[in-house]
């Protein structure tokens, strides 16, 4: 299809490459520059989309991001993006793009019955209309809104494409690209200061590109050429184009999002989006200034747009807009008819101001457009002047009321922006971010010339604060500088329904009605009417709503004042700000140097914190996990098993006071363990209550390894360091983690011995021993040491070596009708000895409930040991007890509660709770361990297990939780 | 927000690890009784404006005491618990 619509010779737009498009199915055709607005414009597209209540037809109304109107369906790959601003989507060959909230089609919707409907869908219409029968609500009337409103659709898939997060420092963070930040980067960037500058536009030059002022006596583009050349060329500049400052964040934090790949038909390895989080040590907001509609009967047609956003679709992209009217307040909209009409448009002038009537184009001074023409598009506009009321023929009506600077980041520390009459705008208070100097349009400084100066002077007081002594070379080239005149007008008076909010569909009427109702605080009147609470956030309607509301309530625009400002600027999608957080990406994965031959066996793989541990290794014949857990069991209290126990936390500590350090912090003395000799010791909170456990092995008079749980290994750690640093930091100590630098395996059971043989040399060693051992020609440690009631060892090589061992150890063990043993073997085997995990020490018990109190030593302090003997911690505690299910088929629940026999399962009654279970193929029935009232004197008493999610109930028997080897001969002997 | 590390200096918030009121340092004797105890594990003041308290950079292992204002959220200083490089 041409492009009807597009001025020859005119635009910033690549003809040589033209790309083809569709939007709702239809190709078009536009050029390499393009925007899908600015490509559906040039075809004479102006119907973009439907509004959020009313279903009214809208066109696109701005040129940048702050669009509230052209929101759109962009679909890649199979997959699509709702509320993508058809202003902010660059062209690319292919593009598919498909209208939203509208049914069946853009052109013929039929839910714009409810712009018949309006005077039931006014402010609040949800409070009221739907309130009653109050059933209906949930059932009826909330789908049935919930269908009919909304934007966009989301795709109902995974967001499978790539995204990025990333990082950056400067010194100095210019914030948009204009005159303004040009002139403030480059000033910067000659006195040497590391600069980032960042413009949300897919080029740099702000309103340059589309306003294309004289700068230095050149045209603006050929001044804006050659500073975007020399930027380019400075190494300590770095130009972030595409990247939206969306918000600001204590200590200089900015983040940020740049459209990596969206820009591409084909991104290759791009991500569509990269979320940064930029510290900067100074920052320069030059934002610029947004323009504001005036909100007049039907001034919502497409056809309608705001008078920046008609010149830059005229000079940046050639599009032809047809015959022009020009509603405007102030001298800016007057600029721009004149522009246009240097352009050969046909442009008629309307300005309430009694200016005088002197220009080459029509004006109607002392006038209004008070009403418009055209259902799908605009035909006509009404206008009122001082001879009466006149029809014009028009296309497009531009409007323009004046400017709001955009204070926004300057905002986002809660600083609040105060009214300047002379502009009637929000402008900055100064230092409302810490280290940031908002200059330019977006503090009210509007003329070119202003915009260059300012940015100079920014840079210069950055620098200054930058310690940057260095003077920057460059001038203030010379530009238009003529004064900023404007004559506030929020609305035309006038009957029928005047926009204000295009995004939510909220009118003059809407804002008056909730002043009337009550709603007269700024805040509430937003909530009531949902005025800029649109994906734009009111950009271009906050300012004119909250003037009506001013007007309404009397309060003057001052005292009004604006709701509050919150990042994100402009709306960011979580996939960005996740990036790299998808599936296995959430956390950080740790692998066992066992686990490529632990999968190859057919382990499957269990989460212990972050790690990845194998959970059994079935054999053939094995129907489930209980079949091989069991089997490994056995085979471990018949023969022998080997489990790779890596996992768990281990701690260097060294240096002369390393026993005495120890002692404070463990329950139990360190001190006073011989060399070559391992303690299990018991670490407790400042609380009182358990921390967790582990073994400390002395391995020279000055030199200790502990070990910790492997869920609490970096707690442990935190905890030792913090205990060093806060409370012994006179003591020759030190600790560091070494938990990856060795591989340690445990090799359990009678014939543990053997096995260990077949690596060297092996200490013979008692019972709780260590020492260092040569393992096939590597200096390694061996431990004697038992987690599953056997004669066990743990054996430790640095980790390079670990894949290896464990290959080796897993023959030997197999060579001996041994095998392999997962995490569930592991936890039989712990249960049937009572030994304790997390699932019992889970931070509300102390080391009495687990029937370690005599551990608490008497004739030292330690940490927790005060609050451990406080009241409260000592009487009718539920105690770790052992429970066997009565009947010896029954199954028992981890989690379940107790009650006495004859209680019910109610609060009241609970007696405690079973926190660990395993089926036990040496005693032929599960076991399970839990916490009951005053559980050590009730053993042999029979209690009901009820397990209200599995509907389980069980009579069990508490016994000692030692259930097997008691005396525990086998692993000492 | 960012936070000085007196080894690593400024860094991001994220590399740190929050733990509590600095009142934790002001440990009472093992037998200054219960109500001593109870005060030092459980009381703290929620201030507006200055307010001292305890952060872990975990990349360095040191542990500091942290000044900082919860009204203007300035950081105004930080020490080192050990007072030096761990």
């Amino acid at each position: 299809m041409t492009q009807s619509h597009r001025i020859p010779g005119r635009g910033l737009i690549d003809r040589s490459q033209p790309l083809n498009f569709t939007f709702d199915g239809v190709m078009y055709q536009g050029y390499q520059g393009d925007t899908l607005a600015s490509a559906l414009l040039a075809n004479g597209v102006r119907l973009m989309g439907r509004s959020f209540k009313y279903h009214r037809p809208r066109g696109v109304l701005t040129a940048g991001s702050e669009e509230p109107n052209a929101l759109v369906e962009v679909f890649e790959n199979g997959q699509h993006t709702p509320n993508t601003r058809a202003t902010m989507a660059e062209l690319y060959g292919g593009m598919v793009a498909r209208s939203q909230n509208r049914w069946p089609s853009l052109g013929l919707d039929v839910m714009a019955v409810n712009d018949l409907l309006s005077p039931f869908f006014s402010a609040g219409f949800y409070y009221k209309t739907f309130m009653w029968p109050r059933a209906f609500w949930e059932k009826l009337y909330e789908p049935a809104i919930r269908r009919a409103a909304g934007l966009g659709r989301l795709d109902r898939r995974h967001d499978e494409a790539a995204y990025e997060k990333a990082f950056a420092h400067c010194d100095l963070l210019v914030i948009g690209a204009g005159p303004t930040g040009l002139m403030a980067a480059m000033a910067a960037a000659q006195a040497g200061a590391d600069v980032i500058l960042a413009d949300e536009g897919s080029a740099l030059g702000g309103r340059i590109l589309a306003d294309q002022p004289e700068i230095g006596d050149m045209p603006g583009l050929t001044w804006l050429e050659t500073m975007r050349t020399d930027l380019a060329a400075m190494p300590n500049v770095r130009i972030m184009t595409r990247t939206t400052v969306t918000g600001a964040y204590d200590d200089g934090t900015f983040g940020a999002l740049e459209r990596v790949g969206l820009h591409l038909a084909d991104p290759g390895d791009l991500p569509r989006e990269c979320f940064w989080r930029i510290h900067a040590r100074r920052a320069i907001l030059a934002a610029g200034a947004l323009e504001r509609p005036i909100a007049h009967r039907d001034n919502d047609r497409p056809g309608v747009m705001l008078a920046s956003g008609l010149r830059a679709y005229v000079s940046r992209w050639g599009v032809n807009p047809g015959k022009v009217v020009l509603f405007s307040n102030n001298d800016s909209g007057l600029a721009t008819a004149r522009a246009l009409t240097g352009m050969g448009i046909d442009v008629s002038y309307v300005d309430p101001r009694p200016i005088p009537v002197t220009e080459e184009f029509p004006v109607y001074a002392e006038a209004r457009v008070i009403a418009t023409q055209g259902r799908k598009g605009l035909k006509s506009v009404d206008i009122q002047h001082r001879g009466g009321t006149s029809r014009v023929e028009a296309r497009t009506l531009a409007l323009s009321g004046g400017w709001n600077p955009s204070v926004h980041l300057a905002c986002h520390l809660n600083g609040r922006p105060q009214w300047d009459e002379t502009i009637a705008a929000f402008v900055p208070r100064s230092d409302m971010v810490p280290g940031m100097i908002v200059a330019g349009a977006a503090r009210g400084t509007f003329s070119t010339g202003a915009c260059l100066q300012d940015g100079l002077e920014a840079a210069q007081a950055s620098l200054t604060a930058l310690g940057i002594r260095k003077k920057p070379r460059l001038g203030v080239p010379v530009a238009e500088a003529a004064p900023y005149r404007i004559a506030p007008v929020w609305a035309v008076e006038g009957d029928g329904r005047a926009w204000l909010d295009f995004a939510n569909d909220v009118t003059v009427k809407d804002v008056k009605l909730s002043a009337q109702e009550g709603f007269q605080s700024v805040e509430h009147m937003k909530r009531y009417t949902t005025q800029g609470m649109a994906p734009d956030q009111g950009k271009s309607s906050n300012v004119a709503a909250l003037a009506v509301l001013a007007d309404a309530t009397g309060q003057g625009i001052a005292a009004t004042g604006t709701t509050t400002y919150r990042p994100p600027f402009v709306p960011v999608s979580i996939a960005a700000m996740g990036a790299g957080g998808r599936g296995t990406g959430f956390a950080p994965q740790r692998f066992l140097t066992s686990d490529a031959q632990s999968r190859a066996m057919g382990a499957p793989m269990i989460e212990a914190g972050l790690w990845y541990r194998p959970s059994y290794f079935p054999r053939a014949g094995e129907k489930d996990w209980r079949d091989a857990a069991e089997r490994e069991a056995v085979m471990v209290r018949g023969a022998v098993g080997v489990c790779d126990v890596s996992t768990l936390g281990k701690i260097d500590v060294q240096g002369k006071d390393a026993g005495r350090f120890l002692d404070f912090l463990y329950t139990n003395t360190m001190s006073t363990l011989p060399v070559g000799k391992v303690r299990y010791g018991l670490m407790l909170r400042e609380d009182g209550f358990v921390m967790d456990d582990g073994t400390c092995a002395r391995l020279g008079p000055d030199h200790f390894l502990v070990t910790t749980t492997t869920a609490a290994a970096g707690q442990v750690m935190r905890h030792m360091d913090f205990v060093q640093q806060a409370f012994c930091a006179d003591c020759d100590v030190r600790t560091i983690s070494v938990t990856e630098g060795w591989a340690q395996f445990a090799i359990a059971g009678p014939k543990a011995r053997e096995v260990l043989a077949t690596l060297g040399d092996a200490p013979d060693l008692p019972f709780m021993g260590c020492a260092p051992m040569t393992v096939a020609g590597i200096a390694g440690r061996l431990f004697r040491i038992s987690f599953s009631g056997e004669q066990g060892y743990e054996v430790a090589v640095p980790t390079r070596y670990g894949k290896d061992l464990f290959a080796r150890l897993v023959t030997a063990a197999e060579s001996l009708e041994g095998c392999a043993y997962g995490m569930e073997a592991l936890n039989i085997l712990r249960v049937e000895k009572g030994f304790i995990t997390h699932a019992e020490i889970h931070g509300r018990t102390t080391a009495d409930d687990v029937g370690l109190g005599k551990m608490v030593s008497a004739k030292k302090d330690c940490i927790g040991k005060a609050a451990s003997q406080r009241p409260g911690l000592s009487e009718d505690r539920q105690q770790l007890v052992g429970l066997m299910p009565v009947n010896q088929g029954e199954t028992l629940s981890a989690g379940a509660h107790l009650y006495n026999e004859r209680d019910p399962a109610t609060r009241v009654h609970d007696q405690g709770y079973v926190t660990s279970v395993a089926p036990s193929p040496t005693l032929g029935t599960w076991l399970g361990l839990g916490f009951v009232v005053n559980g050590r004197a009730r053993h042999g008493e029979v209690i009901r297990l009820d397990d209200g999610l599995r509907k389980r109930q069980v009579l069990v028997e508490i016994v000692d939780p030692v259930f097997f080897d008691p005396e525990g001969g086998r692993m000492r002997d | 927000m960012r936070l000085p590390c007196p080894c690593c200096g400024s860094r991001d918030r994220r590399e740190f690890t929050y733990y509590g009121a600095a009142e934790f340092l002001n440990r009472p004797a093992p037998d200054a009784g219960d109500a001593a105890w109870d005060d030092y594990l459980h009381n703290r003041d929620n201030p507006a404006g200055e307010t001292r308290d305890l952060w872990y950079h975990d990349p360095c292992a040191t542990w500091m005491e942290v000044t900082r204002n919860t009204v203007t959220h300035e950081v105004l200083k930080a020490r080192a618990l050990a007072g030096g490089v761990k």
